[in-house]
């Protein structure tokens, strides 16, 4: 039983890795078979949201800092990847690490003067720093960013296995790889003596700086770790779709990651995964089946904006608490 | 010099836009600790309210109807979402942030998502000789509606009784409770003020822009973020310069400099001012 307690996710993450192999078909949740590319892809973004959420659930759940800016290191991530194959030549082995590394130097530079004011003024600042990223994207800036169209990654940078539909089920390892490296990274993270600073932050931040802490280091290493995760997902993204667009540089991201966040469970080990896999499924498949509903249902982001409201209410755990609550429930 | 008079009178237009959007965050902040992610919705609202109107009942009714909608749906918005979550500051930005991103797709499932041509009277669309330069009225329209709105806030700050509870409750909420007045009474009436200002904003901005979009809103919320925290957050005059500051910077950067670097200034404006000032009010 312990075995099982301790090993699982190793089991899980083994059967999310065969998955490709799997030509089972399950109607009503996947158009087609769980190995044919359309599903694969679905399933690849589900992954990396929910590794991209749990990567912000390192400052919002973990550490308690309410950012707005996250949209910028993600877009980072994938339009400096994107150049740097596209325009400088470089190889996607240079390429991806020179774009989490441009990535998490922003995301130092951006924390250390947002960090100066705390709370809600924190959450205004970040937004207002993503805000200038998504200008640029969008109005091409330098010539680089290909403005509204966005820009198409130039796959001849790229390793042939990477390239094609064929190759999907590669791209979903990818995703999968990247939740792995998120969940184990914040894992290790909360689990460290830092860890645990940053929840005494969480809980109350004076009582840190009078233990002879520095609140601002730790909050500062909590926000470039988080913009480091951001930036690799957006490379990842960029492998995805095969391109960035200004999307994803704008402040709905941040805005989608807080919400799987809140409807995931923030703090809590699997819920923001879980809110991130949820929550992409649902915006995908509620703009497919969609067509017949009535009036606003038909607009996923009115769907997902009103079950959000109605979770702020009714289940502020999220729903890894509400599993918990729902097992204690039935135990005792 | 004909150029810089009319850049100076079109960046005072979108300072006035900034200035009416702000003015309500800024005090909802001031007292209630809460960003209102839903004030960019609040405009929105007015402008379809205005955009509905006014084929109706002309162009002044148009724009009482924008002020009263964004005025009622905010007072809406205060008694059924908000005060439900008293204390639980962040859970209040996280309905507002719901909100947000439901009542944009609701437009746009309602109106669609494109931009619809506002229905401005023809006085609207012209220009006046100022100074040698040939201004757009639209932008006086603005200017004249911040301004009248800029007095009458001050005026009610300082001479109502209502007036002075904000102000004591901006400075230190707790106090004011512990004498004995109930706060929360203020805090629908702010959300009421802020949301018809917002509501004026959005009715404005039809004209200004000539077109309603459901994301029109949302757009100006940013730069009304930025202006609020350069201002210094509950400070009406402090929204008023910053507002200013603002908005003439942008106008200028982005004719002079190349498109879009006016609004990057706009932002490294903010950082400026976070770096210059030693003391931040804490949140």
């Amino acid at each position: 039983m312990t075995y099982l307690r301790r090993y699982w996710p190793i089991g899980a993450v083994a059967v999310l890795a065969f998955l490709p192999y799997a030509g089972i078909s399950v109607p009503g949740v996947f158009d087609g078979p769980l190995n044919s590319p359309g599903t694969l892809q679905l399933l690849a973004l589900c992954l990396l949201f929910g590794g991209l959420a749990t990567g912000y659930d390192l400052l919002f759940g973990r550490t308690g800092l309410l950012s707005f800016g996250h949209a910028l290191f993600v877009a980072l991530g994938a339009y400096g990847a994107d150049v740097l194959i596209g325009k400088a030549g470089l190889p996607l082995a240079v390429a991806a690490p020179a774009a989490i590394l441009l990535g998490t130097t922003v995301a130092a530079a951006v924390g250390a003067i947002a960090l100066r004011v705390t709370g809600i003024a924190f959450a205004m600042v970040t937004l207002a720093f993503a805000q200038v990223g998504a200008i640029l994207a969008a109005r091409d800036a330098w010539g680089l960013t290909g403005g509204d169209e966005g820009l198409a990654l130039d796959v001849s940078g790229l390793p042939s296995g990477l390239v094609g539909v064929v190759n999907t089920y590669k791209l979903y390892w990818v995703s999968l790889a990247y939740l792995v490296i998120v969940m184990i990274v914040v894992r290790r993270t909360v689990s460290s003596p830092t860890g645990r600073v940053l929840a005494g932050l969480r809980d109350d931040e004076r009582r840190v700086g009078v233990l002879g802490l520095n609140p601002y280091a730790f909050k500062l290493f909590a926000f470039v770790l988080a913009g480091a995760l951001a930036a690799a997902g957006g490379v990842v993204h960029l492998l995805l779709v095969q391109g960035a667009d200004p999307k994803i540089a704008g402040s709905e991201l941040t805005l989608s990651l807080l919400v799987m966040v809140v409807l995931g469970g923030p703090g809590t080990r699997y819920g923001p995964l879980l809110g991130g896999v949820l929550y992409t499924y649902l915006d995908y498949r509620l703009t497919h089946v969609a067509g017949g509903l009535p009036g606003p249902l038909k607009q996923p982001l009115f769907v997902l904006g009103v079950v959000f409201i109605l979770a702020v209410y009714f289940f502020p755990g999220g729903i890894a608490q509400l599993r918990l609550t729902a097992l204690r429930r039935a135990v005792g | 010099m004909s150029t810089i008079v009319l850049l100076a009178v079109t960046g005072l237009g979108l300072s006035a836009l900034y200035f009416l959007i702000a003015s309500g965050l800024s005090l909802v902040f001031g007292l209630a600790d809460v960003l209102n992610f839903a004030h960019g919705w609040f405009l929105t609202v007015g402008a379809y309210a205005a955009y509905w109107a006014t084929p109706k009942v002309g162009f002044a009714g148009g724009v009482a109807a924008g002020v009263l909608a964004g005025a009622v749906v905010a007072a809406l918005v205060e008694l059924v979402m908000i005060r439900p979550l008293y204390q639980r500051t962040i859970a209040q930005v996280l309905v507002t942030v719901g909100l947000s991103l439901a009542g944009v797709a609701l437009f746009q499932a309602l109106f669609s998502p494109d931009a619809r041509a506002f229905p401005s009277p023809k006085w609207t669309q012209q220009v006046v000789d100022l100074l040698g330069a040939r201004v757009p009225v639209k932008s006086l329209l603005l200017i004249a509606g911040a301004v009248v709105v800029l007095a009458a806030l001050l005026a009610f700050l300082r001479w109502t009784r209502y007036g002075l509870i904000i102000r004591a409750g901006v400075e230190n909420r707790e106090m004011v409770t512990a004498l004995g007045i109930d706060v929360r009474k203020a805090f629908t009436l702010v959300f009421a003020i802020g949301g018809a200002a917002a509501g004026l904003a959005g009715a404005l901005s039809g004209v200004y822009f000539e077109s309603v979009t459901p994301t029109g809103g949302a757009s100006l919320l940013i730069f009304a973020f930025i202006v609020v925290v350069i201002g210094g957050m509950g400070s009406i005059t402090g929204s008023a310069v910053a507002a200013v500051a603002v908005g003439l910077l942008q106008q200028f950067v982005n004719y002079y400099g190349s498109a879009g670097a006016g609004d990057v200034c706009a932002v490294a404006l903010l950082a400026i001012v976070l770096l210059a000032r030693r003391q931040t009010r804490q949140a």
